[in-house]
């Protein structure tokens, strides 16, 4: 079976600085991946590298089976984005944010979409404010909506809830989670709220300095490394990397 | 090349406009601040002449044409900074956009805003101060099209000026036209100038096109091999200008400015 994303060997350094240092990962149709660390352990620079933002130093990125060097645009167009410091123009409605972008990833009848997104993400009611007026909670719903306009078959997700109150990131990650399972999507998904992770993770990888340091389920992990935990594993992994063995 | 793409670059920059004051208003102040200036010291110098000479299509013609080649310049690097204003980098270029679609979605938003301005400059120029299209003939819109290139062509290396030095760097390209002004002979024949600016003349475009109009007035006729080499060399500029683009481009993914703009000047 084809695996939605394929990283082989990824490498980038900036200048002296290793930021991501050869890791290996997939992630499969269905299933949602949680890319865990410290701040600095390079979650960002390896999800802006599969976003094609970023050149790696080395390695691969295959999506779908598409290397991302040689048809870079048509990889892209199988997936979207969200994070939660790239809000979206705050100079233009929601609505007209949700055109241009269905427009740039070749949505077919935009507006139907659209509308159909709006609906779903509780956002009609705001369809002609500008995102700058919004809250950042609301800007947060918008960017998910736009990550879903394509219907991608990979979605990434840097922090997703970070400024949503409890009730509404549940919903969010409800939302996401039926995406994973109903759709033909796989999630790669960064979140320091281990609770979230737990929730909806079917896997995850514990990166610290540029490396791949523990890999597994949630639910498991935590026992398999002497933890109650996947907040206290997560805190280790921080703290005390060298005391885990390298994946 | 997707002409979705290209068209949601110029949807939005349609959307930024439609029903804002602060983008409305300079496409049309300073244009007619223009032509209201030159046009009245056209009329005053031809008031003070006993020689005959009519200084509007020799002035108030090329303050026209030069406020049209800004305007084209300014149009597509403006739409431009729509998306470093809004911190959009990474939401715009983490997308199947080519380079390509979104440099001609600038480049296709600047004439939608640099002919709204022309459409006022003309209507100002004719109406107010009998300025006549005539007088220069049909070759006047090859001069035109030149002017409109060569504006492109500076529009695209100012982007990419900015794209490398990061947001800042934008007061490096407002000034771009002042600078060429003195050497394109636009209010002067280029051969009032030193010898060493006239060497710089012949590699700029626009000095062609109002040293021709100004032969085309004074009652000579127009250089087809003039109009063929300003041309090219207006296309050479699009061209190199598109290929520093696009190097700046590739740069800018090697060091991470596009994911991380607003920190300027990654190396």
């Amino acid at each position: 079976m084809v695996k939605t994303l394929a990283v082989t060997g990824l490498r980038k350094v900036y200048g002296g600085l290793v930021a991501v240092d050869n890791i290996s990962f997939d992630v499969n149709r269905n299933e949602i991946v949680g890319l865990l660390g410290p701040n600095g352990a390079g979650k960002t620079t390896t999800i802006n590298m599969i976003l094609g933002v970023l050149e790696p130093d080395a390695g691969a990125i295959n999506i779908e089976d598409i290397d991302m060097t040689s048809r870079r645009s048509e990889a892209i167009s199988r997936t979207n984005f969200a994070a939660v410091y790239t809000p979206l123009p705050g100079n233009l409605t929601v609505c007209q944010n949700l055109s241009i972008f269905g427009r740039i990833y070749g949505v077919k009848s935009v507006r139907n979409r659209v509308d159909e997104l709006l609906k779903q993400f509780d956002l009609e009611s705001f369809k002609n404010t500008k995102c700058g007026a919004l809250s950042s909670g609301e800007q947060t719903r918008v960017s998910l909506a736009k990550a879903m306009l394509n219907r991608p078959h990979l979605l990434l997700l840097d922090e997703p809830t970070a400024s949503l109150d409890p009730a509404t990131a549940r919903e969010m990650r409800a939302k996401i989670c039926e995406f994973a399972v109903q759709g033909l999507g796989g999630v790669l998904w960064t979140s320091h709220n281990m609770y979230e992770v737990e929730e909806v993770c079917d896997r995850v990888l514990f990166l610290s300095h540029g490396r791949i340091l523990l890999a597994g389920n949630p639910e498991t992990l935590p026992a398999e490394y002497g933890k109650k935990t996947l907040e206290e594993l997560f805190i280790a992994v921080a703290r005390e990397p060298l005391t885990l063995n390298d994946i | 090349m997707s002409l979705h793409r290209v068209f949601a670059i110029v949807l939005r920059q349609i959307y930024l406009i439609r029903g804002s004051f602060p983008r409305v208003f300079p496409l049309f102040a300073w244009v007619v601040v223009d032509m209201i200036l030159w046009g009245y010291l056209t009329k005053y110098l031809n008031s003070v002449t006993s020689s005959g000479f009519n200084f509007v299509p020799v002035l108030l013609g090329a303050v026209l044409l030069w406020d049209f080649f800004i305007r084209i310049m300014q149009g597509v690097a403006m739409a431009f900074f729509e998306d470093v204003w809004s911190r959009n980098f990474l939401n715009i270029f983490a997308t199947p956009l080519l380079i390509s679609e979104y440099v001609t979605g600038l480049v296709l938003s600047s004439i939608l805003t640099s002919v709204a301005g022309l459409a006022a400059m003309l209507l100002i120029a004719v109406m107010v101060f009998k300025l006549s299209f005539l007088v220069y003939g049909l070759m006047v819109i090859p001069f035109i099209l030149v002017l409109f290139l060569f504006g492109i062509a500076l529009g695209i290396f100012g982007c990419a000026l900015v794209l490398r030095f990061g947001p800042a760097s934008e007061w490096f390209i407002w000034p771009i036209p002042a600078l060429i002004s003195p050497f394109a002979g636009v209010l002067y024949p280029v051969s009032t100038l030193p010898q060493w600016m006239q060497v710089v003349s012949r590699i700029l475009p626009p000095s062609y096109v109002f040293e021709e109009l100004r032969a085309v007035v004074s009652g000579g006729t127009v250089s087809g091999m003039a109009l063929v080499w300003s041309a090219s060399l207006a296309i050479l500029y699009i061209l190199a200008a598109y290929r520093f683009f696009a190097r700046v481009y590739r740069h800018a993914l090697h060091t991470g400015i596009i994911a991380r703009y607003s920190a300027e000047n990654l190396g």
